[in-house]
């Protein structure tokens, strides 16, 4: 008896595959935060016209998750964290994936530009520029600063959501892109600490694999210090006020703690309890972000100062 | 043996179908409603297109009538 395994040669990809080339997770990131600087900004933005422009805000950042997951797929293929993904699972050939990426680029910006304005569009394209061709392609496999730099990436979102309801840059939106942007580093950094080798299998100068995990612990204590006063400045501006405050006070004595506690643990005692600390550091960090978030929404509703 | 015309390929290529479909249909109404908006929002509609044209001009008050000559002879 003969099969005929004609069709056994690559796996073809299902429609989830492509979803899963956007990076939703990572999507819902940028969903809430650019949602969130749209929201509170003191311009009225249409229900319906707020709701498309976060769509395509995140059809952006999903876009620049396809070039990511392009450009990498040799780093992938290498990493047991990212080894499913479509590309190195085989259901997606690269030169798709990066065809997506540029389709779903030009669209979202347009769209944004006729949904809002060509000022948040512009910045929108920008920020997708800045995550695949400054992070991905130049960055990420040359300094152990990458994500510090590449950090920015994930910063824009709130500032783009801003910009949508009052076509330009304030105070208020350029602390909530500080408050992302010193945020990423301890939040990959605790990541990098518990994922031990991957990174160095990969190749990719991850801080931990270029100056130890001594000199990681510090950074990321040193950047929970800087990160506290842009939280807490936000609290004074237009969009803060006394809940935002409570909130932004109680989160920073945690993740500061957190900081503290990673710098005096030594090796052997991390990986004597396989690094709890770390672990719960990192979903500290993931906790502290969308919870100022929610306070911004929260102080918007009862009203900011 | 029984022919089993349904692959487990089928399956995967009819959910690429499926949601791109889903997909082309919801930006189609997404694009008619946003147009909706847009026009009860009531901005500009027309662009400017080499001449100048009345209904490009901002509104204005409309200006007091002017007063009738023959009428301030009578008085």
């Amino acid at each position: 008896m003969t099969d005929i395994n004609a069709c056994q040669t690559a796996p073809e990809a299902e429609f989830n595959d492509y979803v899963a080339l956007l990076k939703p997770r990572v999507m819902s990131l940028v969903v809430f935060t650019a949602f969130v600087g749209l929201w509170i900004a003191p311009v009225d933005v249409h229900p319906f016209l707020a709701f498309c422009a976060v769509l395509f805000i995140a059809l952006g950042g999903g876009a620049s998750g396809a070039l990511n997951m392009w450009y990498d797929s040799d780093i992938d293929a290498v990493m047991r964290r990212t080894q499913s993904r479509p590309i190195p699972s085989g259901r997606i050939q690269r030169g798709e994936a990066l065809a997506v990426g540029l389709a779903l680029s030009g669209l979202s910006v347009m769209m944004l530009g006729l949904v809002a304005n060509w000022f948040a569009a512009l910045f929108l394209a920008f920020t997708i520029f800045f995550y695949a061709v400054v992070y991905t392609i130049w960055l990420k496999r040359w300094t152990p600063q990458n994500i510090v730099i590449g950090g920015a990436a994930g910063a824009f979102p709130p500032m783009i959501g801003w910009a949508c309801a009052t076509g330009g840059v304030s105070i208020e939106s350029l602390l909530m892109f500080a408050l992302i942007f010193f945020w990423t580093p301890p939040h990959f950094w605790a990541l990098a600490l518990f994922m031990r080798d991957d990174y160095k299998d990969a190749g990719v100068p991850m801080l931990t694999v270029t100056h130890g995990r001594e000199v990681t612990r510090r950074h990321i204590f040193a950047y929970t210090l800087v990160l506290a006063p842009f939280s807490l400045w936000l609290g004074f501006t237009s969009v803060g006020g006394p809940l935002y405050l409570a909130v932004a006070v109680v989160l920073n004595a945690a993740f500061i703690r957190g900081g503290w506690q990673i710098l005096k643990r030594s090796e052997e005692a991390a990986r004597g309890d396989d690094f709890a600390t770390e672990k719960r550091v990192f979903k500290l960090s993931l906790t502290y972000l969308f919870l100022h978030f929610l306070a911004l929404l929260g102080q918007n509703w009862l009203g900011a100062w | 043996m029984q022919l089993k015309a349904e692959h487990e390929l089928h399956g995967r290529r009819r959910s690429r179908n499926v949601g791109l479909g889903v997909v082309l249909i919801g930006f189609v109404a997404l694009v008619f409603a946003l147009t909706v908006v847009k026009v009860q929002q009531g901005h500009m509609l027309e662009a400017f297109d080499h001449q100048p044209r009345v209904s490009l001009l901002p509104a204005e008050e409309p200006a007091e009538p002017a007063p009738n000559p023959s009428q301030e002879a009578a008085e």
